[in-house]
Parts: structure tokens; C-alpha cells; sequence
């Protein structure tokens, strides 16, 4: 068949707008000295119950910024708001019914929002999802990951690409343990055999357990240059 | 739906390079490893495309398998699926060679 077309090679990936975007975030991050960290989760895991916990024993001690991203409405902001951080809420319903993930661009847009420089730590908390956040860059330092014991054991071997990009696990709700068929020792297996090098603390925000580990965690991180990532 | 911000991302590559000519077909390069859902990519180009310079193209799609070599013992398997895992030695942790694709590689755009 005939065309009248010419082919033009390209060569760009598509994630590319993003990364430079992230990028940019990420040397906002830098100058104002803010350490960043995208956590993750699948819904419900505990994410904003955890940062809850971390933010009751860490007033006064870090100074912590919050950006909350969500497909709709304000819940987890409006929990938030109690403690007095600088806090923002990005919907991620642009009009055709909400993005299932944060991208860098959204992050850029609540950022003029926070006051970057009375910021040690900002947490990004994404969009509750196990598949999409994974593949967007925001200009974070490190990714955590919150898993609750819920989900089952297998989810490390069935989303490795998330598992693969944490650079710790919560692994909450542990308080369920004994009233569920979890087989903690394998899920841990399942984890090391995807992610070796990611370390990982049991926690509850329900119990509280874990969360002065976590927030040893959090407080290490201000006392060392960023990491790469 | 990551899909919907991935076509996003390709009609703006496409439109970046299209000289101002219109773009009949774009082709990408899907990864395994990217859980991207063909038809719902297909789906969200076709919406996305809408009033630009690449209404109407066709979207075509290479989907490229995933590939890794174990860390532990050093030999490449092809990844069916998952979980990802070496068919020699039955090790998780594979350094990943293929499958993370998400490419615009050329465009087909028509003679000015």
C-alpha cells in the first residue's frame, strides 16, 4: 500500500516530562534543605494513621510538612490538620474521574503551598494504589512503603515493581497477627526475595508498636546526606 | 488507570515531534514489567488524542517481554510473568534488562 507518510524516529521516553519534572522538584527539595519522602500503600493500609502516630511523638523534635494527595475530598488532610504542620491536599481529579497515582506535576502544584524552608521532613503521602504510583518520580529521596498483614502474604511476588522501589516497609497492623492466617516468617521471605536490600519494621498504629522505630527512622534521615534515588 | 497520564505523556511527545504535520501513526514500546493495560491505553490515546495533531492516529503498540539476570547465579531467563523468578536457580532477586520499556520510537506523519 501506498503512503504518504514519513516515518520520524523519536526515541523519547514517555516518562521523560515527568522525570524532568521530578527533578526540578527535587532541587527545590535540596536548597531548602527538606528531606522527602513518598509513602506508598495499597488503600487502607494505615498510611495517614501511622503518620498520625509519628506526628504525636515528633512535635517539637522535626519540624514535618505533609502533602496529601488523593483522588477526592479532604479525610486524611482534615485528620491531619489537629497537629498545625504545614499541610497541603492535592486532588488528583482533574475532570476525567481522578488519577490513580501523584505525578510530579501535581506535587509541583501544592508545593507553592508549604513553606519548603521551615521544613526538615515533607511527606508525600500518594494515592492509595499498589500498581501506578510506583512508575512516577516526584522528587522524593527515599519510598516507603506501608503493607498491612491484611493483604496477604503473596503481594511482594505479585506487585514487585512497588516492593522493588521501597526503600523501607511498614509492615502494619501487625496488632492482627494472632487472629489472622498470616504466615509473617514467609511474607518476610517473599519481601527479602524481592527487595533484599529494603529493611523493614513491624508496626501498629493501632498499638502504637514500631512507631518510635519508625520515627528513629525519620529522624536518621535529617542527620545524613540524602540519599540517592 | 495509569494509562490515562501515559497517553497523556505520548500525545505530547507526539505533538512535540510532529513538526506541525499531522501524525498518522505513533509507535510506542510497551514493557511487560509497566502493567500497562493495551486497551486501555488504546482507549485513552484515542480520548487524549482528541483536538491535536494526532487525532486519528493509530496507536501501535510493540509489547516488549520481560528479561532479567539472577544476581545469584548469574544466568538471563525470560519473565513470563509474575512472581519474577530465574528458571535456573529459582532466585527472586534478577537484575531486570527488558520489560521496563515505555518508549514513543517513531512517528509516521504525513508528507507536508
Amino acid at each position: 500500500m501506498h503512503r504518504t507518510a514519513v516515518k520520524k524516529v523519536v526515541l523519547e521516553n514517555v516518562l521523560d516530562a515527568n522525570d524532568a519534572l521530578a527533578q526540578a522538584n527535587r532541587e527545590k527539595f535540596d536548597q531548602s534543605g527538606t528531606y522527602v519522602i513518598n509513602m506508598m500503600s495499597s488503600p487502607g493500609a494505615g498510611k495517614t494513621a501511622l503518620l498520625e502516630r509519628a506526628l504525636e511523638r515528633l512535635r517539637g523534635k522535626l519540624r514535618l510538612g505533609v502533602l496529601e494527595g488523593d483522588v477526592q475530598t479532604t479525610l486524611d488532610a482534615d485528620r491531619l490538620a489537629r497537629f498545625h504542620i504545614p499541610l497541603v491536599q492535592v486532588n488528583t481529579d482533574p475532570g476525567f474521574g481522578g488519577e490513580c497515582h501523584l505525578d510530579a506535576n501535581m506535587v509541583r502544584s501544592g508545593l507553592a503551598e508549604l513553606p519548603l524552608e521551615d521544613i526538615d521532613i515533607l511527606v508525600i503521602e500518594n494515592v492509595g494504589n499498589l500498581v501506578c504510583p510506583a512508575e512516577f518520580r516526584v522528587g522524593e529521596n527515599v519510598r516507603v512503603m506501608v503493607y498491612s498483614i491484611t493483604e496477604g502474604e503473596e503481594k511482594p511476588l505479585k506487585y514487585p515493581l512497588m516492593f522493588r522501589s521501597a526503600d523501607l516497609v511498614l509492615v502494619n497492623k501487625i496488632d492482627l497477627l494472632e487472629y489472622l492466617d498470616f504466615d509473617l516468617e514467609q511474607f518476610l521471605g517473599y519481601l527479602k526475595a524481592v527487595n533484599p536490600a529494603a529493611p523493614h519494621i513491624l508496626t501498629s498504629a493501632r498499638t502504637g508498636e514500631g512507631v518510635e522505630e519508625f520515627c528513629s527512622w525519620l529522624e536518621r534521615r535529617t542527620a545524613y546526606p540524602p540519599a540517592s534515588g | 488507570m495509569h494509562e490515562l497520564s501515559i497517553a497523556e505523556s505520548i500525545v505530547r511527545v507526539a505533538c512535540n515531534h510532529a513538526d506541525e504535520r499531522r501524525v498518522t501513526r505513533v509507535h510506542v514500546k510497551l514493557g511487560h514489567l509497566r502493567q500497562v493495560v493495551p486497551s486501555a491505553l488504546a482507549f485513552s490515546f484515542g480520548l487524549v488524542a482528541e483536538g491535536t495533531g494526532v487525532e486519528g492516529a493509530e496507536l501501535e503498540m510493540e509489547e516488549v517481554p520481560a528479561a532479567g539476570i539472577c544476581r545469584r547465579c548469574g544466568e538471563e531467563s525470560q519473565l513470563e510473568g509474575f512472581p519474577l523468578v530465574c528458571r535456573t536457580c529459582g532466585g527472586f532477586d534478577l537484575e531486570i534488562i527488558r520489560g521496563e520499556e515505555l518508549l514513543v520510537e517513531f512517528l509516521e506523519l504525513e508528507e507536508a
